[in-house]
């Protein structure tokens, strides 16, 4: 089953790739939905075994979601899809 | 160029705030986060999406379309990070005019100037923590609120929803409407709980209605909906697999948890505006007079951030701050400030959903000794008693003591329940050990884009002295 909500219109689906994996993504999405949407929960390993890194907050506040676009440090929750996005682990 | 006013914060209380200042015939910049106006509540699906509008779909969509007619300089997708002038001179200096530093959404630094500043900054929220909370599969109500609404996105095949307060039920129906399996709904609340807020919720019958709505589609879709409990562990391998609730579990894999909402004061902190302690209000808020003006001179605080009310009652705030602003600039207004019916009623309303959405004191004392409680800096609740009894005595002294609320955080998710365990572990009331001197930078930025072309080799050396 799909976690994404039947009729919602979404913009034509583009691919970005999550650790070179490729996924399936609407643009103007957020990057954390999206993995969400892809059963991805866990989007790094942080620092200890007890505290990995995933969506929490969704709105920008609690910086648990970082990850690496295009070698750039971003808040998951914050950034938008783009065709392309090349997504790595912080 | 100085504004007359700037609204830090877009949400129902900022963009009434910045519509009402423009009407009045202020120059007025809005300064906003996300991509487009709206706030949580009232949040705008991203372009190109349509999903079925709701009641609240509209609200936002008025509001939203009275600030783009208003003329404010509206400046969305912006990050605020430096505070400045009002009060943050030298001593002995005049006041300056407020300024902030912000990165735009082009990624282009720059810093505006304002002669008042309101601040609608909104709350955060509030989960309390439990053994596996920092488990990927968990995430706040408002969180799930956000994937739902704004994104279509469903947070599991299997949820369990659980918390206190309105956004349960509505987060359970969101689910439910959306084609998902709601496992169980753990309410904190007791029915009595819900009983007594009762006559205050009758004053908004569209509420009531609304609440009856959600509770007979969980009853129709069976789900077990348990009052007066509490999620005891979130447990899996890696990901969130099941939920405990004392002897009952869950298969799940997702649970959306939140215990209320708590204002963001960061900004009113950083300025040295007058805090007090109001658990009813949602904890730490500014001191306002009934003009909705702080402590500090031309600095004005509206909406949720300044005391949770709720959607409904936060435009009026905004707009009377807004008014208030324009007096003590010295603008002659035209129309007098009137509170209208609705208004009281809304307040009462969300005063009843905010005392359920308080912190829970028995909650806290709930959580296991190695439990963490700041996840930016993995500090368990062990780490706090120890550093009391080693005579932390506020929320200051306990981040130089465990580094608690040091992290990219800055104290947002673990200050709350930091500091009513301090306060316990030390026997005084929450409020006596304070909260968190305000800070800038407000939120985590590059260096590189506040540094610009600034270079090591244009950090200005005197020239040694002879020897």
């Amino acid at each position: 089953m799909s976690l994404r909500i039947a009729n919602v219109a979404r913009p034509a689906p583009v691919t970005i790739t999550v650790e070179g994996v490729p996924v399936m993504a609407h643009p103007g999405e957020s990057l954390a939905a999206v993995l969400i949407a892809a059963g991805h929960w866990r989007f790094g390993e942080g620092e200890d075994s007890t505290r990995p890194r995933t969506a929490f907050c969704m709105m920008g506040v609690c910086q648990q979601c970082l990850l690496r676009v295009d070698g750039r440090l971003v808040q998951a929750c914050l950034t938008p899809i783009v065709a392309g996005q090349a997504v790595t682990p912080a | 160029m100085i504004f007359d006013v700037a609204v830090l914060g877009g949400g129902p209380a900022g963009m009434a705030a910045a519509t009402e200042a423009a009407h009045g015939g202020a120059r007025v910049v809005l300064l906003e986060e996300s991509p487009a106006p709206g706030g949580q509540v009232y949040r705008a699906p991203p372009a190109g999406f349509e999903m079925k509008p709701d009641r609240d779909r509209q609200e936002g969509d008025a509001l939203r379309a009275a600030l783009a007619a208003s003329g404010a300089d509206i400046r969305t997708g912006c990050r605020v990070w430096g505070l400045g002038g009002g009060p943050l001179m030298p001593e002995g200096e005049a006041a300056a005019p407020f300024s902030l530093s912000a990165l735009g959404a082009d990624g282009v630094p720059f810093t505006i100037e304002a002669r008042a500043l309101i601040l609608c900054c909104g709350t955060h929220e509030r989960i309390i923590p439990f053994p596996g909370w920092t488990l990927p599969g968990v995430i706040g109500l408002a969180a799930a609120t956000i994937l739902l609404k704004a994104q279509g996105i469903l947070p599991g095949q299997r949820v369990v929803v659980a918390g206190a307060g309105p956004l349960l039920y509505a987060v359970a129906a969101k689910i439910l409407a959306g084609g998902g399996s709601v496992v169980a709904v753990i309410d904190a609340a007791t029915p009595a709980e819900w009983l007594r807020a009762l006559p205050a919720l009758s004053a908004r019958p569209d509420l009531l209605a609304q609440g009856a709505v959600w509770r007979a589609g969980l009853l129709a879709a069976r789900v077990p909906v348990l009052a007066g409990a509490q999620v005891t562990a979130a447990e899996g391998d890696k990901v969130l697999s099941a939920v405990r609730v004392g002897e009952r579990v869950f298969q799940a894999d997702a649970l959306c948890i939140g215990h209320g909402l708590v204002p963001a004061t960061e900004a009113s902190r950083t300025y040295r505006a007058q805090h007090a302690h109001r658990p009813e209000d949602g904890g730490w808020v500014p001191v306002l007079d009934a003009a909705q003006r702080t402590s500090v001179a031309f600095l004005y605080a509206a909406g949720d951030g300044a005391g949770v009310r709720g959607a409904a009652a936060a435009p009026a705030a905004g707009r009377l701050a807004a008014r208030t602003a324009l007096h003590d600039l010295g603008f002659r207004l035209h129309h007098a400030s009137k509170e209208d019916a609705a208004l009281a009623r809304a307040r009462r309303t969300g005063a009843a959903m905010a005392r359920m959405m308080a912190l829970r004191p028995a909650m806290v004392a709930a959580i296991p000794a190695e439990t963490i409680i700041c996840r930016c800096e993995g500090v368990p609740r062990s780490e706090i008693e120890k550093a009391a009894a080693a005579g932390a005595n506020t929320i200051n002294q306990l981040k130089h003591f465990t580094r608690c609320g040091m992290g990219p955080c800055q104290g947002r998710m673990c200050g709350e329940a930091a500091g009513a365990l301090l306060a316990t572990a030390r026997g005084v009331d929450v409020a006596e050990v304070g909260f968190a001197t305000g800070r800038i930078p407000l939120r985590p930025v590059p260096m590189a884009s506040i540094l610009g072309d600034f270079d090591y080799a244009d950090i200005p050396v005197p020239a040694p002295a002879p020897i």
